[in-house]
């Protein structure tokens, strides 16, 4: 299991949080997440065998919004 | 193709857009205002369409879907200029709140831009630079005027003034010495230290109040989770009333203006937003509050309890006058302070210093140790046994010297007795002194209508005297741990909302019972942090209604956005259901609300205790 934290760029809307929830939810390998929105961080724990962290920054770009950084 | 910013975007489309608009206003060149209108909207709607269909690839339909909707529709139907407007409108929005947005949660950012980055250690005798999280416990860690320091942990050699308004956010700056401890997020102003490291890296005290304050701003309110569950419905039903609506009148612009509305935008941020500002707004004034949930509950306070001892007074008892019988001051002191050595009573401290300070030698030994819970200590000293205690461990008779006690007690002091098998030797009278600004905090509670109640350990008249000079309406004594539970409870049924304040060492269970618990004073009491809601780093007890204020103001202000919000909502529907509300202007007047409501929350940032 993995555990990571990506720092977005200020997120306006709560209404992005369902989005990259909604995006999250159907990813094959992703346990639990969290999309925080004063704090502009998304938490996620995947399992490394089914889904890579560059795949998940990946999507979450596709959807609009740039990962500044990640730990 | 050329990528311009964000920036590039606005600038440009407000310049095809102001085109567009006297082109139209002069009714002439129409053809030339059409292109206009149509190039804004392919410039500002770009982002948004393509957010829209990123999106949809998840079958989730954001605002950026509605708004695609309404666009895509208002071109199908030669609206040009709606759609321009719209999407103009949208995107300046957007660019607007996310800069002002960046502000409220700006005291938050710049109390993590405090943490320490790197720092200088000793090893073998040689000065190198490290991150701060590779120090290492023990390390010796030099630090200069200006420079921040990364560990916690004990001063080895020099000294120095420390501004420590990081933890305490007390700015004045302290001066400390060898063998003072020092807390990492500080930052010396003059002076030089070397420090041994005790606690490193994510352990430091500092970096549990980044973690907390970090955690604190998401943590969601009350309110915040109904709004999300009531914009969860309200989207949805206001998409179908739209198609609902389209299939009634048949009138598209109606269906579409209906569909631009649909996000209730300005509600939905009106909590988080307040949260967050004032979380910032505590955070920078020395004030944690764990989350959404423990501001609002402040702010609806209806009674505060205090564990006296370490709030309201200094939690540093003191002897204050001996009476003794058939010995001197000092053999009576000494003889009590040998058995005092040995119970670890707050009180039997008070009367250690008092030897101490006379220089009395404590090294003799006494034996058959007996300490009773909730009475005294019982040992034999030079052959005789002594007891010293309260009035139970006595078995003497003291009727000759019960008003005598009985009239320290009424001026507050708690008597701790010493007596031998047959006589009354010595009284102790102790008294815990009270902190300056405490009278004044119970006159400001009670002015915002709360009531103010004291448990305290100490006996009924201690309790009492002190709660007459603070002013205090309730106060109980002679109090264990679980009797304060469940006084909590009761005042609970009576009253409502109850904050149990208590400086963190032993309240736990108090503090984890009532509604609120606030830990105050005590930087570092790592306890105090886990079982309280909120955290007052300084000892000063005036940031304590100060607290209390920022939360009723923080409540306030998200009242007033939910009520402007959904007062905002409701008049733009029923404008769009009776045709006065067109399509650029509901959405003009949804961008307007949710700045609006951003725009109240950053006055909270700038509150201050007047």
């Amino acid at each position: 299991m993995q555990n990571r934290i990506y720092q977005l760029e200020t997120v306006t809307c709560p209404s992005c949080i369902k989005k990259i929830e909604g995006m999250l939810k159907q990813i094959e390998g992703v346990d639990m997440y969290e999309v925080l929105f004063n704090s502009s961080r998304v938490k996620v724990v995947f399992n490394e065998e089914q889904v890579t962290s560059t795949l998940i920054k990946a999507k979450i770009h596709q959807l609009g919004f740039n990962v500044l950084s990640e730990k | 193709m050329f990528k311009l910013s964000k920036k590039q975007i606005i600038y440009t489309s407000l310049f095809t857009i102001s085109l567009a608009f006297i082109f139209k206003q002069l009714n002439e060149f129409n053809f030339y205002a059409q292109i206009f209108m149509l190039v804004t909207t392919i410039l500002a709607g770009t982002s948004i369409f393509k957010k829209a269909f990123s999106a949809l690839r998840y079958k989730i339909i954001g605002i950026d879907a509605l708004v695609t909707i309404a666009v895509i529709g208002a071109v199908l139907i030669g609206e040009y200029w709606e759609a321009a407007a719209v999407t103009f409108l949208f995107m300046l929005g957007d660019y607007l709140e996310s800069r002002t947005l960046e502000k409220t949660r700006s005291s938050i950012k710049a109390l993590l831009d405090l943490a320490p980055k790197v720092s200088t250690v000793l090893r073998d005798n040689k000065e190198i630079v490290v991150s701060f999280d590779q120090v290492l416990v023990n390390d010796k860690v030099i630090v200069r005027p200006g420079e921040k320091i990364s560990v916690d942990g004990i001063i080895l050699d020099g000294n120095a003034y420390i501004n420590q308004s990081s933890i305490t956010g007390e700015s004045i700056p302290v001066y400390k010495s060898i063998n003072e401890s020092v807390f990492s997020g500080t930052t010396i102003e003059s002076g030089y230290l070397i420090i041994q490291a005790m606690k490193v890296g994510d352990d430091t005290t500092f970096a549990h109040i980044l973690q907390l304050v970090e955690d604190a701003q998401d943590s969601k309110a009350k309110t915040q989770k109904f709004i999300e569950k009531f914009s969860a419905y309200y989207t949805p039903s206001i998409a179908i009333l739209s198609i609902f609506m389209y299939l009634y009148t048949n009138d598209i612009e109606l269906a579409l203006t209906i569909i631009v509305i649909a996000c209730p935008g300005a509600l939905v941020i009106s909590t988080p937003v307040s949260i967050v500002a004032g979380i910032g707004n505590g955070a920078k004034n020395g004030i944690l509050f764990k989350g959404g949930e423990s501001i609002e509950k402040l702010g609806k306070i209806k009674v505060v309890a205090f564990d006296k001892t370490g709030t309201l007074t200094l939690g540093q008892p003191q002897v204050i006058t001996i009476k003794t019988f058939g010995i001197t001051v000092m053999e009576a002191l000494k003889i009590t302070a040998l058995g005092e050595v040995f119970s670890e009573h707050p009180l039997g401290k008070a009367i250690i210093q008092k030897a101490n300070d006379n220089k009395l030698n404590l090294s003799d030994k006494i034996s058959d140790i007996e300490i009773i819970t909730g009475q005294g200590i019982r040992f034999s000293y030079a052959g005789k046994t002594y007891k010293v205690g309260n009035r139970l461990i006595t078995n003497i008779n003291l009727n000759e010297y019960e008003d005598d006690i009985r009239q320290e007690e009424l001026k507050g002091y708690t008597v701790i007795l010493l007596s031998d098998e047959k006589h009354l030797l010595s009284l102790f009278m102790i008294a815990d002194t009270l902190r300056k600004d405490s009278l004044d905090l119970v006159k400001q509670l009670r002015k915002h209508h709360i009531k103010v109640v004291m448990l305290s350990g100490d006996n009924q008249r201690t309790a009492e005297t002190i709660s007459k000079q603070l002013t205090i309406d309730e106060y109980y004594g002679s109090l264990l741990p679980e009797n304060k539970v469940e006084i909590l409870h009761q005042l609970k049924k009576k009253y409502g909302l109850v904050a149990m304040v208590g400086d963190g060492v032993n309240d736990a269970p108090a503090l984890a019972s009532s509604d609120i618990g606030i830990a105050m004073g005590q930087a570092g009491a790592d306890v105090a942090m886990e079982t309280a809601d909120v955290i007052l780093l300084s000892s000063d007890v005036k940031k304590l209604a100060y607290a209390l204020k920022l939360s009723r103001k923080t409540v306030y202000t998200l009242t007033l956005n939910i009520i402007f919000a959904l007062t905002v909502a409701g008049f733009l529907l029923a404008g769009v259901l009776i045709k006065t509300v067109n399509l650029s202007l509901g959405m003009l007047i949804h961008e307007l609300s949710v700045f609006i409501v951003i725009l109240n929350a950053v006055g909270l940032l700038k509150y201050r205790d007047k």
